[in-house]
């Protein structure tokens, strides 16, 4: 049972608690903010809170003088392009860890956790040197294989660990009900766990969109994602924190929307199950 | 259990994610051996001879090494150090009953979701820029009288940056670990006279140890790695003072183009992040049988 | 037709043997009970059976032809889970039909064998739900229907009534012995409760340590058990035991007497003893009777027989009711 709580507690910790927690959300709040206003206005001493005049140009800007959209679609696709191919070799190796589980199976999940602990500085040279002996620089598809094996240790994971909930009855049930392997997983496990494989797949997409050592090496302007376009504002030329934050708002609302979603799988997603 | 067709359907299901990742690992992996015993560098590719463990001892005597070392150290340590602490603190925040405290949570989770490339410029020249920034008005304001971050203190500007993008991270775990806390063991403790202070060192802080561990170690893994934020704000500088392992390979294959050092590097990095990997590994594999 | 013959069937998981070369025959149209304590192989016996799990070595043969290889599906078999292991994200209705989906019948002919089930199980009103709007008992039901749309061979249920409450498990075992009644199909059951093995088997096989004890009907276990495991087993309350010297008076090892087959005095009889506890059950009262020289043994007796703690009592077992045991539990006839 949890108990009443005083009413002037309660109020002193809304208080404490909005307070920290528009401190931490501060700088996302002020490059939201910062985004509507003009360069000027951006840069003027002491900073002007919310009233200024509200405008849209650099949203326009942005688009006009860096074919913003270029970048985002380039997101878009390697976000979504890995997640899908992680998707269709993360749900087989699950499925089998899970639910045919043989004293290796430990094993071979905890080998998949440690590439996961390569650090990718130790892989670099290799990878660039492949890429670019294959044309492979600065393409899309060469991004989506990267990170779609960067991220395939932790969808199998997860996957894992929501199959696991999943009683083996059921699908021995399917089984003696006359379904193939192939049925049996996408009539009967893949419905079940919907909630486990969407919340997969936002934690891949985040985690590629987001992704920052990769895209920067690998990427320089046919592929690049928005991780790059961004990156291209550290060294500026003239005013620019308002377009800045234009670009940047762009680029982080997508993620904070999806990330707010799926807080409570996240968890379990980064912590390979040690934490539920 | 089950029959020998599951069994070697399984193997058939799992072959594919093994292969991949096998192929991803190995492959690189000893390419990366390989280039570090070569004297390779990208403007003579064409003569490439054995040099042994030459690289290794050239990188690790380049006092840039040491320096790298060192920052990487404080990089992790003061990280850690920031995020574990607040991040207790904010979870016992949030564990608290108060009006909007769902609205306040996704506030505070929300730096996890800014792209580092985003995180490190907002704060680079919104937040520390000494003219311009917040922090620099605000200190002003106060009377301290700003600061200039990326001249004066560029490696405790990074600290912060990186800091501020892990906090919710640590908070999200712990309070999740927080939540798992049976509300009876709280009050068993209280029938037994135990007051908050005590609940909280002998009751709550033992119960989020293993989320605290899970933390320091995962963290860790990522903070040995990180990139993109000095990347973008100070490329390794002033001078070495922001240069950590990973910048210090790439700037060695991609801008010096020595392909045979930063090899040897990587090889470093490996080690490093392998130590730490060996523990969360046991960590998470005890975690398995349970 | 839907007999079941288990030819020398073994299992190992690594270097433990779960079952040890079984032979059963199961006639088509019996009502079979596999029983035993837990740990006793009878579910894996059944999952053999079923071919979740491969056999190590021996043959099943299901109507006459060689199963043993056969994929689960391709047995003709249909399975009730102790679970239920209804899919919850199918309603009834698609839970019910998923099997003939499988099997790829018309539409028509799946609606009208759904329907058919349904109205058999009295589950016409549930047909829309999930399976978690649903009660235990008509979980069970629906687990049981998506069992007969598919009129198997023979019927697998295992420990299907292990999740209900008291009450309803009763009403679920006329069920289930109702339902044998009308479609006269092979059932094979397995349970740990020897109530059910007694009130709803044709036949009773009793499994120990992947053995099987004994082979027969109910009545048969309970008046002829082969072994003091059997005798022990069977019957509620349990089979009193007595060794040492009284058992050598009848020339065995070891005697069982039922406590239903006590007489009870206050004044004379073959052993005196202390009453312990008395269980009142209303219908029966329990003794647990302290025997001189003996142990704590139990009797059964009339609902309105008052013995109070400490009272003397003397029991007398009916001699031709004494089950003889030699020293290795083997039962004398």
């Amino acid at each position: 049972m949890a108990r009443a709580v005083s009413t002037r507690r309660k109020l002193t910790f809304t208080l404490i608690g909005w307070a920290v927690g528009l401190l931490v959300f501060f700088p996302v709040l002020w490059t939201i903010l910062t985004s509507f206003k003009t360069e000027l206005d951006a840069i003027a001493l002491p900073p002007k809170w919310i009233f200024f005049d509200w405008t849209l140009e650099n949203y326009a800007t942005v688009q006009e003088r860096s074919n913003y959209f270029r970048f985002m679609t380039n997101s878009i696709i390697i976000a979504l392009g890995s997640t899908a191919l992680g998707l269709i070799f993360a749900i087989p190796a699950a499925w089998a860890m899970a639910f045919s589980p043989t004293p290796r199976t430990k094993d071979v999940l905890l080998w998949m956790l440690s590439t996961k602990m390569l650090p990718a500085v130790g892989v670099l040279i290799p990878i660039y040197l492949i890429f670019r002996d294959w044309g492979l620089l600065d393409s899309r598809i060469g991004l989506v294989v990267v990170l779609f094996l960067i991220n395939l240790p932790i969808m199998v994971w997860m996957l894992y660990t929501y199959f696991k909930e999943i009683p083996g009855e059921i699908l021995e049930a399917a089984r003696m009900d006359g379904a193939s392997l192939w049925k049996e997983i996408t009539h009967v496990l893949a419905p079940m766990s919907v909630p486990g494989i969407a919340s997969t797949v936002l934690l891949s997409v985040i985690l590629a969109w987001n992704e920052a050592f990769w895209t920067l090496n690998l990427t320089t302007s046919n592929a690049a994602p928005l991780t790059t376009f961004i990156a291209s504002y550290s060294s500026p030329q003239g005013n620019f924190y308002a377009k800045l934050s234009a670009a940047s708002t762009l680029a982080i609302a997508p993620m904070l929307i999806l990330g707010w979603f799926s807080q409570k799988q996240l968890v379990r997603g980064l912590t390979f199950g040690a934490v539920k | 259990m089950a029959t020998l067709q599951t069994k070697s359907a399984a193997r058939m299901m799992m072959a594919p994610a093994v292969i991949a990742l096998l192929i991803w690992m190995i492959v690189p992996l000893s390419l990366t051996l390989y280039f570090s015993t070569l004297n390779y560098n990208l403007f003579n590719p064409a003569e490439t001879p054995f040099i042994g463990l030459m690289n290794y001892k050239f990188f690790l005597s380049d006092p840039a090494f040491l320096t790298a070392l060192r920052n990487t150290l404080a990089l992790v340590a003061g990280v850690l150090v920031i995020t574990v602490g607040g991040g207790i603190l904010l979870a016992l925040l949030l564990d608290q009953e108060f009006y909007g405290v769902t609205i306040v949570r996704l506030l505070v989770i929300a730096p996890f979701f800014v792209m580092p490339t985003v995180a490190a410029l907002v704060w680079k020249n919104m937040m520390m820029n000494p003219v311009y920034g917040v922090i620099g008005q605000f200190l002003n304001w106060v009377g301290i009288g700003a600061i200039d971050w990326f001249s004066n203190a560029p490696l405790t500007a990074i600290i912060i940056i990186v800091a501020w993008q892990w906090l919710p991270f640590a908070t999200l775990i712990l309070l999740t670990a927080l939540q798992s806390l049976s509300e009876e063991q709280k009050e068993a403790a209280e029938m037994d006279g135990a007051g908050a202070l005590s609940i909280f060192w002998y009751i709550t802080l033992p119960h989020m140890a293993r989320a605290i561990t899970v933390v320091i170690l995962i963290q860790t893994i990522f903070l040995l790695s990180i990139f993109a934020e000095i990347y973008v704000t100070t490329s390794g500088g002033p001078g070495l003072q922001t240069t950590n392992i990973p910048y210090l390979v790439y700037s060695q294959a991609l801008l010096q183009f020595d392909v045979g050092g930063a090899s040897a590097g990587g090889v470093v990095a490996v080690v490093l992040a392998n130590i730490v990997a060996f523990f969360l590994v046991r960590l998470i594999g005890k975690n398995l049988d349970a | 037709m839907g007999n079941i013959t288990l030819d020398k069937v073994s299992k190992s998981f690594g270097a433990t043997n779960v079952i040890q070369s079984v032979d059963l025959d199961i006639e088509d149209g019996e009502f079979v009970v596999f029983v035993g304590p837990s740990g006793c192989g009878k579910s894996t016996l059944l999952r053999l059976i079923a071919g979740l799990e491969d056999v190590t070595s021996g043959r099943i043969m299901i109507d006459g032809t060689d199963a043993t290889g056969l994929a689960p599906a391709k047995r003709r078999l249909s399975m009730v889970f102790q679970s239920y292991a209804l899919y919850p994200h199918m309603s009834v209705r698609q839970n019910i039909a998923f099997p003939l989906k499988m099997a790829g019948d018309d539409r028509a002919v799946i609606d009208r064998k759904v329907g058919d089930a349904a109205r058999i199980l009295n589950l016409t009103d549930y047909l829309d739900r999930k399976p978690r709007q649903l009660s235990g008992g008509q979980r069970q039901r629906v687990a049981i229907g998506r069992a007969i749309v598919r009129e198997p061979e023979a019927f697998l249920f295992d420990e299907p009534l292990s999740n209900l409450d008291a009450a309803l498990r009763v009403n679920m075992r006329l069920e289930i012995s109702e339902l044998h009644q009308q479609l006269k199909t092979t059932m094979i059951y397995v349970t740990h409760d020897q109530v059910e093995a007694m009130t709803m088997a044709d036949k009773i096989v009793v499994l120990s340590a992947g053995r099987i004890e004994q082979v027969g009907s109910p009545l048969d276990l309970y008046k002829r058990p082969a072994n003091r495991f059997v005798a022990g087993f069977i019957g509620s309350p349990k089979m009193n035991f007595v060794e040492g010297s009284e058992a050598g008076r009848y020339g065995a090892a070891v005697i069982g007497i039922r406590p239903e087959h006590l007489a009870i005095s206050t004044t004379e009889g073959a052993w005196r003893g202390t009453v312990g506890v008395s269980e009142q059950l209303g219908s029966d009262t329990f003794l647990h009777v302290h025997v001189d020289g003996i142990d704590t043994i139990t009797a059964r007796t009339g609902g309105e027989v008052v013995l109070d703690h400490g009272d003397t009592v003397f029991l007398t077992p009916q001699p031709d009711k004494i089950h003889k045991f030699d020293a290795q539990g083997m039962a004398i006839r």
